[in-house]
């Protein structure tokens, strides 16, 4: 099944993403910032990143940036999570990289949608 | 699928208030004049993740009002506009609306939005109020989102025209009853959305009549759609066009995928100027806007009735290091058993060399595994050290007093039971201090000191103990006031000579209050009798040492944990009790001539200076010692506060860490007793109530002039 | 506790586990044992386990019937002599002397305790129409312990209140409380 790389600073959310995905049957890796994100992603490759624009140590954007920077993670899906009113985040995110956007608040549904239709 | 969100409400709550928490302390820092980005950004942060979550988990006010306050803190962190001390105060009131919202929620109780609401409108009186252009925008959308600009479609009429970017658009649509009537048939828009991309239909049949009421030309159905398209938002509000004034709907784009073409090599530096304006125009229209019509309405129906209360936490985080270290010892406590297990089996005498080792690795395992789980409950004292900088803020403007608040030692862990019991003590002694201890500045000019005073909180570990010390710079105590009011109270007779330490010490008597006049700061009818009281129960002692005009220490001292107790194992006859470590002053062996007899029944003994009254052990727990000779026994002197007393004892054994046990729990507090432990043979030893000691001394010899004044007297 | 427990404790008493142990919805199980050639029941629904005598941990300002607390698998649990309690004269104990641990529901909740009696004697069932109001029986035991007098082949059995005996013992800790 396919592995996704859940990023969110904020446990609750993390914790959210983290079930409902597992719900679905995918596997899950969670980070809390950018940085233990890209440590992570380095382990080995994920089927999709899924990550937090705002964070501390490393936000999102850099996040996008560096991974695209990695072979492995050259052509990952990424999708951001974004709140609506982050003016101007889903240009940064487009130009660092980011594949997609999903905008907080969203509801398990939402979210299992927007992956299902990324990962085909 | 569905999923139960209120799982996570618990870690919300955790993270929120720590998020609050962070934003407290970076906004009690922030110096107007010269701002750190690093605050701004961290408290921004603080406040788009609780926006974020709480809109997730359907906590629409507090996201609602937490929007606001993002808006606000965005344009200051992008620079576009200048913090003022007036935001700062607005912040910090929304910190408190912010915890008295999540408070509510977490006793399920009805959300008040008066004060958000007040708030709201003063975010959004600064934020109309700008004259920069690039803020205005923002401000706009905020008014509009909170002013429930009637149909919802008109506000999100700015299509999304991403070229080549797809979208996915959460549509609510629950139409009119009469919608039938006037020939619309949502099949037909629903076919018409199918052929703009996929469609996701989820039928809303809450509002359905039982069967007798249907009435077939209404329709009493609404409908959550999903859909999956390239269209541009016009041609999505086009469908619905013929229904928009008679229908509840919102469209909103709740994710999308970039043009793949594009984003897929684009590292950085592919976009143009037009990208940038189409993506944030289509953020615009996205705005929540159905939330609004819930606050409005909830807010005017709630009385609000603020509950003070905050829900203690009842889990507890614990760092994954720590987890992961037990994780380990346990690991090598299995190895080590199973080698001692296998040798059982076989075992022979030449094997006792390695039985001893393999005896003492268990010891060591043992030692390792009980302080890695007694690290689990250890917390930083920064928990309890973080309320005070607001509060003393807070005090001080009320108070005219200028004063500087200096934490140190934030790191020192201690045990989250002893934190959550410290705390009320605490917020008494700073309060003190700042009450009774500072003078106002004109006093202070006047006495040669700077304008403003310090308050210094520190906290440190010593041995088993954390020590946490409250420091003032101020008037210190004044000796000659406490003793007049202790010879008023008739706690000391007139003539009573004591020392300095003696008649601070006064201050922790029951009833006692050197405040002229009962301020509201102080005067709450807490003494600091019950302080000290509350820092014995948890096995700790406090005592304050003051110069005049110079200030005051007060130094608390306590154990790291209520479960385990750094104990003197001594013996008395045949039986062994523990004295709490903390306690005792030192051990010693007596002299004759240092002991005197004085008149009334009470043998005193002179230790340097001090004169100190000898506690007979055995008198007190009613045990035969192996001798009543003084001489042939041993004296260890004990101090609880301000008091000392030497108690005789047989022998002492040993040193050890012990574990606590009630003696509450199936029997009832005995007096002299803190509790018990079970020793190594599994027989139970009895730990020594220090505290209680020296007042049974005193009421044992209660005719003794000396020990009336050191033995304690309870509130009557 | 289980009988064969029981048993292995009180295997002088070849009477265990004799043919008053009945099935029967009405009939409430009542554990005896001997104190002063006297037999006195409690409900065995509060018996936890009966254990031998073994040394205790005096425990200061307390009466003289508490003798002290143990160590009971990691919790510390008093030990009431009943022989003092009744004011019975004291017996040297033995390795026989048994100790009865009970579970005893007092208001503020559920506590452990241990009593000394001279020797475990039966189980009986009784029902509460075999039970007689206590006359008064001198100074030595209140009547307020006891709860009812039963007689099972021609002896007489009085039966405890146990909850009621040994709650007098856990309050009011101020009463002990040496006076200033």
């Amino acid at each position: 099944m396919a592995k996704i790389l859940a990023v969110d600073d904020s446990a609750s959310m993390r914790q959210m993403v983290s079930f409902t995905l597992q719900g679905a049957g995918y596997d899950v890796i969670e980070a809390s910032d950018g940085q233990e994100a890209l440590d992570k992603a380095k382990g080995g490759p994920v089927d999709l990143v899924l990550s937090d624009v705002n964070m501390p140590v490393m936000d999102g954007i850099s996040l996008i940036k560096n991974l695209r920077q990695l072979p492995d993670y050259k052509y990952t899906p990424i999708l951001m999570l974004t709140t609506e009113s982050a003016t101007g985040k889903k240009s940064e995110g487009k130009a660092a990289g980011a594949t997609g956007w999903i905008v907080k608040p969203f509801n398990p549904d939402q979210l299992l949608n927007t992956i299902k239709k990324v990962l085909g | 699928m569905s999923i139960d969100l209120s799982q996570f409400h618990q870690i919300f709550y955790e993270e929120s208030y720590e998020g609050l928490d962070s934003m407290e302390s970076c906004l009690l820092d922030i110096d107007c004049s010269n701002v750190d980005m690093e605050s701004i950004n961290t408290i921004f942060r603080a406040a788009h993740s609780i926006k974020g979550s709480s809109g997730t988990f359907g906590f629409k006010e507090v996201a609602a009002f937490t929007h606001v306050l993002e808006t606000l803190l965005d344009q200051i962190r992008d620079g576009s506009r200048d913090i003022e001390p007036d935001h700062v105060d607005l912040f910090l009131q929304s910190v408190d609306c912010l915890r008295n919202m999540l408070a509510q929620l977490q006793a399920e109780e009805p959300v008040s939005t008066e004060q958000s609401n007040e708030l709201i409108d003063a975010f959004n009186s600064i934020l109309d109020g700008s004259a920069n252009s690039e803020s205005a925008g923002q401000s706009e959308c905020v008014k509009s989102e909170l002013e429930n600009a009637g149909s919802s479609a008109e506000t999100s009429s700015v299509a999304s025209d991403e070229e080549g970017g797809e979208s996915i658009w959460q549509i609510h649509f629950v139409p009119d009853e009469n919608m039938l009537r006037t020939g619309n048939e949502p099949l037909r828009m629903f076919r018409e959305l199918r052929e703009l991309g996929t469609l996701t239909v989820t039928a809303l049949v809450d509002r359905i009549p039982e069967f007798e009421g249907i009435h077939p030309e209404e329709c009493c159905m609404g409908w959550d759609l999903l859909l999956d398209s390239k269209a541009p938002k016009s041609t999505i509000d086009e469908i619905f066009e013929w229904v928009v004034d008679d229908a509840e709907l919102t469209i909103s784009e709740v994710a999308g995928l970039f043009d793949t073409s594009v984003s897929v090599e684009g590292v950085g530096n592919v976009d143009s100027e037009n990208d940038v304006n189409a993506a944030s125009e289509s953020i615009t229209d996205q705005e929540p806007i159905q939330n609004v019509d819930v606050v409005a309405s909830e807010g005017k129906k709630n009385t609000p009735q603020l509950p003070q209360k905050t829900p203690e936490a009842t889990s507890i985080r614990v760092g994954t290091d720590k987890i992961d270290s037990l994780v380990n010892l346990v690991g090598e406590l299995v190895i080590t058993q199973s080698m001692l297990g296998q040798m059982g089996e076989e075992f022979t005498m030449d094997k006792l060399a390695r039985l001893q080792e393999g005896l003492a690795q268990l010891e060591h395992n043992t030692r390792d595994l009980q302080e890695s789980v007694m690290r689990i409950r250890m917390l930083p004292i920064s928990f309890s050290f973080s309320r005070f900088p607001r509060m003393v803020r807070d005090l001080s403007r009320q108070l005219d007093k200028k004063v500087e608040l200096v934490l140190v030692g934030e790191q020192t862990e201690l045990d989250k039971t002893v934190m959550e019991k410290i705390g009320d003590p605490l917020v008494h002694l700073v309060r003190n201090s700042l009450d009774h201890g500072l003078e106002v500045p004109a006093e202070r000019i006047a006495a040669g000191k700077s304008e403003t005073g310090t308050i210094t909180l520190n906290a440190s570990h010593q041995g088993g103990n954390i020590i946490i010390e409250i420091t003032d710079d101020g008037a210190g105590l004044n000796k000659e006031r406490i003793r007049k009011k202790a010879v008023e109270n008739g706690l000391i007779g007139e003539k009573d000579i004591l020392t300095d330490e003696q008649v601070n010490d006064l201050i922790f008597r029951p009833g006692f209050s050197t405040a002229d006049e009962v301020t509201d700061v102080s005067g709450r009818g807490v003494g600091m009798d019950v302080v000290r009281r509350n820092i014995q129960e948890l096995n700790g002692t406090i005592e304050v040492s003051s110069e005049e005009g110079k200030g005051s220490v007060f130094t608390i001292r306590l154990p790291l944990t209520l479960a385990i107790l750094d104990g003197q194992l001594i013996s008395l006859g045949e039986q062994k009790y523990i004295i709490p470590l903390v306690s005792i002053v030192e051990s010693l062996q007596p002299n004759a001539e240092d002991v005197n007899h004085v008149a009334g029944g009470c043998d005193v003994f002179k230790l340097r200076e001090d004169y100190i009254p000898i506690v007979k052990l055995w008198e007190i727990l009613g045990v035969e010692p192996s001798t009543k000779e003084l001489s042939e026994s041993l004296l260890v002197v004990v101090d609880a506060g301000a008091d000392k007393v030497a108690l005789v004892v047989d022998d002492l054994l040993g040193q050890q860490q012990v574990v606590i046990k009630s003696m509450e729990s199936n029997y009832k507090k005995v007096e002299g007793i803190s509790g018990a432990t079970i020793l190594g043979d599994g027989t139970v030893s009895l730990i020594l109530d220090i505290s209680d000691m020296v007042r049974m001394a005193g009421a044992y010899h209660q005719s003794s002039k000396v020990v009336s004044i050191n033995g304690r007297h309870r509130a009557a | 506790m289980t009988l064969a427990e029981k048993s292995s404790l009180e295997d002088s008493d070849e009477k265990i586990g004799g043919n008053t142990l009945v099935e029967d919805e009405n009939l409430e199980q009542y554990l005896t044992f001997i104190m002063n050639e006297e037999e006195y029941g409690v409900d065995i629904l509060s018996v936890q386990e009966i254990r031998g005598w073994e040394p205790v941990t005096p425990v200061p300002n307390s009466p003289a019937h508490i003798r002290g607390v143990v160590n009971l698998r990691g919790i510390i649990v008093p030990i009431v002599d009943l022989r003092a309690k009744f004011n019975l004269d004291n017996v040297e104990y033995s390795p026989l002397t048994v100790v009865i641990v009970l579970r005893v529901a007092f208001d503020d909740g559920e506590r452990i305790m241990g009593i000394v009696v001279d020797a475990v004697s039966d189980v009986y069932g009784l029902s509460l129409d075999d039970m007689k109001t206590a006359p008064d029986l001198g100074d030595h035991v209140n009547t307020n312990y006891i709860r009812g007098l039963a007689s099972v082949d021609e002896k007489m059995i009085i039966i405890l209140d146990i909850d009621a005996l040994l709650e007098s013992d856990m309050r009011d800790p101020e009463e002990l409380k040496v006076v200033h």
